[in-house]
């Protein structure tokens, strides 16, 4: 057969977890090829099916509640056999506390932070596969991180920009999940990084941010609960623009 | 770092609706279900200080309630009647020229898959379901059932055939 080779790829396609060369390569194939293309339609309709029949069974509400409270009450009975140790720990934490304050202030919040995305940034464009769902259609994009992550946010539309949407990723910050969207600009890699505004503890608004020791362009900004980091090495006008796409939405 | 259990909560509540859907599928039980998600919160929250942080935690959640279940007596009873994994077979191809995917959408008929997903064996089902309904990548799914990549893609696979497979019989009776 002469596709053997294409369609022992098809699933890993359409998981969208082919290297990008090689899923471009497949989607130029699958245009040209009737029998790939019906093969490939079949399997998405396939993994719909399974997707719709496979979100089958929702918790009571009468066990959700009672999860939320046996979670709630846990630190309680921690709380007795640690006493101690936590006692001990408090003042351990307000005496480095005091300490650290002299010498590191808000800033070095905020340094973190910065330096965490621009090492997400850099991790990401490292990586061999960069996103996990690739497409260039926001309505692709946005429904993929539905369930995933605990907000939802808008995609601005690109028509008449010269960005392109290459696709998104989940991604972690202090713990907290939020979502990488990856956009080009005249061969220029930019991540577009979204989390919700309240779990991150630094203080990220104020002065400028310093390039000091960041190797890349990066704007910061809150809107609507979310915190948004656009970062890259393209120009800072060119991060400016998709962050106005972004802040239009 | 100590983590808080306000923070664990914060994390863990949201993916609660999906935990559950996954532990009622692997159980088929609501009850056994309901324990089944009480317990890995429980030892989740035990758990959490040693969760090292810039980790999948949905991974983390998936794998211990999978664990849990596992040793279950439900889950030993699932797992023994798993038929190994032939990993080491080649791939199959990945579509067949005659599929019943389109009878099966033109039907519109969830139950049918359902049932046939009911009845995959518990690593296939498992799979599919982390797959295709709870989007996981494939590393995610490797962090899950502790095994490499290329098991997850050849299992996955397998799966998927096995599924279709199932789903014949089903559709030539309708």
């Amino acid at each position: 057969m002469v596709c053997e080779s294409w369609k022992a790829q098809l699933d890993t396609y359409l998981d969208g977890e082919l290297p990008e060369e090689e899923a471009r390569n497949f989607d130029a194939h699958v245009r040209s090829c009737s029998s790939c293309s019906a093969d490939a339609l079949s399997s998405v309709q396939m993994k719909r099916a399974v997707q719709v029949a496979g979100k089958r069974f929702t918790p009571s509400t009468e066990f959700r509640r009672r999860m939320q409270q046996s979670i709630a009450l846990k630190p309680r009975r921690g709380f007795r056999l640690g006493w101690i140790f936590a006692a001990a720990a408090v003042v351990v934490v307000l005496a480095a506390g005091v300490l650290t304050s002299h010498y590191l202030g808000t800033q070095s919040a905020r340094d973190h932070v910065f330096s965490e995305i621009a090492d997400l940034h850099v991790a990401t464009l490292a990586s061999s596969s960069p996103v996990d769902v690739i497409s260039a259609d926001r309505h692709t994009v946005k429904p993929w991180f539905q369930g995933k992550i605990p907000f939802a946010f808008n995609l601005p539309e690109l028509q008449n920009t010269e960005f392109i949407l290459v696709g998104g990723r989940m991604t972690y910050l202090e713990q907290t999940p939020g979502a990488q969207l990856i956009y080009d600009v005249r061969k220029h890699h930019i991540s577009v990084f979204i989390f919700p505004d309240g779990a991150l503890r630094a203080n990220l608004d104020g002065e400028s941010i310093s390039r000091k020791n960041l190797p890349f362009n990066m704007e910061t900004w809150s809107q609507g609960g979310l915190r948004y980091f656009v970062i890259g090495d393209a120009s800072a006008a060119d991060l400016d623009n998709l962050a106005k796409l972004f802040r239009a939405e | 770092m100590s983590l808080q259990s306000g923070e664990f909560e914060e994390l863990a509540m949201p993916l609660f609706d999906q935990l559950y859907n996954f532990a009622h599928w692997l159980t088929q039980n609501r009850e056994e279900a309901e324990d089944l998600v009480q317990e890995t919160y429980t030892k989740a929250l035990r758990g959490f200080s040693s969760f090292q942080l810039g980790t999948n935690f949905r991974a983390w959640m998936y794998r211990i309630l999978r664990n849990t279940f596992l040793t279950s007596r439900t889950g030993l009873r699932a797992a023994s009647t798993v038929p190994l994994d032939l990993e080491e077979v080649g791939a199959d191809l990945a579509v067949e020229s005659e599929t019943p995917e389109t009878i099966l959408m033109s039907r519109s008929n969830s139950q049918l898959l359902q049932r046939a997903i009911e009845n995959l064996p518990l690593h296939y089902r498992e799979i599919i379901l982390l797959c295709e309904v709870e989007e996981m990548s494939y590393q995610e799914i490797a962090v899950t059932l502790s095994i490499p990549i290329g098991t997850v893609m050849s299992r996955l696979s397998r799966a998927r055939k096995t599924l279709r497979d199932g789903l014949r019989p089903e559709l030539q009776k309708g």
